[in-house]
């Protein structure tokens, strides 16, 4: 396992682990942009422009696009969040040359008007389908009522409305100034020709124009409150509720990210035994939401409309024994046991790697390694965890509840 | 990549088979027991499910609790389902931890508590996984067109319904758990880095004395064919088709699967170019193969709204008919390249593989290896599969939708009446 890093001299970051033993290789581009780049003229544009990437290049259709992906039998896809834009590509290694080539092109997007109208359909029924998904719309309310006017606060997706208003030209010159080199990683894991991946991006990356895009990371002001959002239809109620977190570069990330296994992981944790052993809801977790400059927690609870208020309650109360009586040594070790497990599972997957390569770089322009990482949360004791409670308290919330119920109220 | 697959046939009929994958940390496995949900009476539809839940709330020494924490503790990310034919429990975990795990769910298996105070909690439990399938509107569609394609023990789903689930006692579970939960027709499957031989003198020391029990009754029920229009005030409509396919176990079934592949194995695939690349129909689209032990189907599924369903379902019947008329050169290679891309990648999870040859061995009492698939790929031929195609075009379909208005079917020549 060897660790290589390279920067081109226009800005653009190479990082790839390179593992001989590997059988296939994954890369992916990382873009440091997303919906709280937007503004609100634009909202969606991100996110319309990483379906847009696929659609073609002054050198190949869209349709030629998704050939060569398919012929290089290559596990390919994209994702679009608050603040990064991922593309990203696992093949068997005989197809490095081929693939890097490939993804370099479609990086730089014709964006040409027949297939941006096309496209523009899918987005918006990429918009309807989530409408009737659970929760309904509920976490982007909730974005946007914790996060309030910060950027963090605006969805991914946009609206029908702001979508449509959307022009070739918009996001032309949006790409232009995030899309810049210096403003991306190239991630790699698996196994990899390093000095002919460094090689091959320079020729079909190198002439990329540097561009300065900024990106306020004012802390967000986090609100608190109450929204009860009615979706009569619904057969479940929906409770999301965000509270302050870490940032991506605060330390205390990771004492935060084992107090929320302790907290709300999917088995054996605080929540688990509270609602789901008992069969008091259908889901229930915590998880961290960390950012530049901002962070959050968000709780998350499904359950039957009768049980919604009792379920609110029995959070609350959760919330302050918690802040009273703390955490056990025995829930740290087990968290940490099963985190350290995670890692091992983890690990071993090439397309996991690279994810974690392009995302630290994306929030610290940093690397650590497995063992790195496997030993900072080995390390975490139980002061930590109790400090990370204090920081960041769960009971000063927003709370966003969806569903049936019309008369869902705070708990005291 | 070397593959070896082990498997080993204990006297009272459990069958241990293993995949050593010594390049990985970790390990996984499997567990299939017989006890799935078509062996649900019909008035207690749900009970293979809790049966499930219950086995899991105490066993051996352990109570509820400590049996989460001895699992937690040996760092095994678990997972327990009921399924159509087979209640399924697995694991994954560093390797050095498999045997400990297999210890504590030779527990779950033989020595569950079933105590009478976890019953409501364990019943509430139920009641939540019902209430799930409420708000997923694609599974819904899909799941009622399953129900119709096969009937109603082969298309059940395994949560039963709020009425039977209620009426279940305790009695009611340790019947079902004493009748089907047995060695005979038991499959443990592990793959990671383990060692065949002690693993096998391991399981053999868990369950080699548990007395095998003699085999349920089948029962099977009519199909339903036809179409149907579940009214829903809804965003989009869901649409869900099925038409017959063959089991993992035929010989033609690598047919099926290459043509369905070139249908929709990929993002050059005819409905994805088709309905979503050219029309900007949708967002999700796809056909696969769905396979029980003796019966397939194809199963196809479009999420799209509501004013432009009509032409949605207009172009997947048209897609899937076309088919037929059979495929070319250049799909073939493309989705032999995907195939053979995606084995590769599976032997990335010990988790993957733990589940898949736990599959083969359930369907074929056997495993393919790597090596025979890539050779059955390798021989496919276009003419193999358009000669297939010629024989068995898509026909017979029988269609769900959900969403606010039922749509025309005549002009597809489809009879909008059920049979």
């Amino acid at each position: 396992m060897e660790y290589r890093q390279h920067r081109l001299d226009n800005g653009l970051n190479i990082l790839a682990e390179c593992n001989p033993q590997a059988y296939t290789s994954a890369f992916g581009f990382f873009v440091r942009t997303g919906a709280r780049d937007e503004t609100s003229e634009i909202s969606g544009v991100s996110h319309f422009l990483e379906h847009m990437v696929f659609k073609g290049t002054p050198n190949r259709s869209a349709a030629q696009v998704n050939l060569e992906l398919d012929e290089m039998g290559s596990s390919s896809n994209a994702r679009t969040g608050e603040e990064s834009t991922i593309y990203h590509a696992a093949v068997l290694p005989e197809f490095q040359g081929q693939v890097v080539e490939l993804l370099s092109d479609i990086m730089r997007p014709s964006l040409r008007v027949d297939d941006f109208e096309t496209e523009k359909q899918v987005i918006i029924e990429e918009i309807k389908m989530y409408d009737d998904q659970p929760p309904y719309g509920g976490y982007e309310r909730m974005m946007l009522e914790f996060f309030g006017n910060h950027p963090l606060g605006q969805s991914v997706l946009g609206t029908v409305e702001s979508v449509s208003g959307l022009t070739p030209d918009s996001m032309m010159s949006y790409f232009k100034e995030r899309y810049s080199p210096s403003n991306i990683c190239f991630a790699g894991a698996g196994k990899i020709d390093f000095d002919q991946l460094v090689e091959d991006l320079d020729k079909h990356c190198g002439e990329w124009t540097p561009s300065s895009p900024e990106r306020s990371t004012q802390p967000a002001d986090y609100q608190q409150g109450f929204v009860s959002m009615h979706k009569p239809n619904s057969h479940q109620q929906y409770i999301l509720q965000m509270a302050a977190g870490p940032s991506s570069e605060q330390e205390t990330r990771f004492a935060a990210a084992v107090m929320n296994s302790i907290i709300g992981d999917d088995s054996g944790s605080r929540l688990y035994w509270e609602f789901l052993d008992s069969g008091l809801a259908e889901s229930a977790g915590m998880g961290g939401y960390d950012y530049q400059g901002s962070g959050a927690t968000m709780s998350f609870i499904c359950c039957s409309p009768e049980q919604a208020q009792e379920n609110l309650e029995r959070l609350t109360r959760l919330q302050q024994t918690i802040r009273s009586e703390g955490f056990t040594q025995k829930e740290l070790d087990l968290a940490k046991r099963k985190i350290a497990s995670h890692i091992v599972l983890a690990s071993e997957r090439t397309n996991s790697r690279m994810f974690s390569i392009g995302s630290q770089w994306l929030s610290e322009e940093s690397f650590k390694t497995v063992a790195e990482i496997a030993a900072i949360y080995e390390s975490v004791t139980l002061d930590q965890i109790h400090e990370a409670l204090a920081s960041f308290p769960l009971d000063q919330n927003m709370t966003v509840t969806v569903g049936p119920c019309e008369n869902l109220v705070t708990p005291h | 990549m070397e593959q070896q697959i082990f498997h080993h046939t204990y006297e009272n009929g459990i069958t241990l088979v293993a995949q050593p994958m010594p390049w990985l940390e970790s390990a996984a496995f499997s567990i299939s027991v017989p006890a799935g949900c078509r062996y649900d009476a019909r008035s207690q539809l749900g009970i293979a499910n809790f049966v499930c839940e219950m086995v899991q709330r105490g066993c051996g020494s352990l109570n509820s609790r400590e049996f989460i924490e001895a699992l937690e503790s040996l760092g095994v990310d678990y997972s327990s389902s009921a399924s159509l034919y087979n209640t399924n429990f697995g694991g994954a975990m560093q390797a050095a931890q498999l045997h400990d795990a297999l210890k504590i769910y030779a527990d779950v298996l033989r020595r569950p508590a079933l105590p009478e105070d976890q019953l409501e909690d364990g019943r509430l439990v139920c009641f939540q996984e019902i209430a799930a399938l409420g708000d997923d509107l694609a599974q819904r569609a899909l799941q009622k067109l399953r129900t119709n394609f096969y009937g109603s023990v082969d298309g059940r789903n395994c949560e039963g319904t709020l009425e039977t689930v209620q009426s279940l006692t305790l009695d009611d579970i340790k019947s079902f758990y004493d009748r089907h939960y047995r060695p005979n027709g038991l499959i443990i499957a592990c793959a990671g880095k383990l060692n065949f031989e002690s693993l096998q003198s391991h399981v053999g020391e868990l369950f080699q004395d548990w007395q095998p029990k003699p085999e349920p009754e089948e029962s099977n029920a009519p199909s339903t064919h036809g179409v149907e229009h579940i009214e829903y005030e809804s965003e989009q409509t869901h649409i869900a088709i099925a038409y017959p396919g063959v089991p993992y176990s035929h010989e033609d079934y690598y047919l099926n699967r290459g043509a369905i592949g070139v249908l929709s194995g990929g993002m050059s695939s005819r409905l994805f170019t088709e309905v979503r690349e050219k029309r900007g129909l949708c967002y999700t689209v796809f056909a696969s193969c769905h396979t029980l032990k003796d019966k397939g189907a194809v199963l196809c599924y479009s999420g799209t709204t509501n004013e432009r369903a009509q032409e949605t379902l207009d172009v997947i019947i048209a897609e899937l008919q076309k088919l037929a008329h059979g495929i070319k050169d250049d799909e073939l290679r493309r989705l032999k390249v995907q195939i053979r891309s995606g084995m590769v990648m599976q032997q990335e999870s010990c988790r993957g593989r733990a589940g898949s040859i736990a599959g083969d061995w359930f369907h074929l009492d056997r495993v393919r290896t790597l090596d025979e698939v890539n050779q059955k790929i390798n021989e496919l031929t276009v003419e193999s599969i358009n000669e297939y195609l010629a024989a068995n075009p898509p026909q017979s379909f029988d269609i769900v939708t959900l969403g606010p208005q039922p749509l025309e079917f005549e002009a597809n020549g489809i009879s909008a009446t059920q049979a």
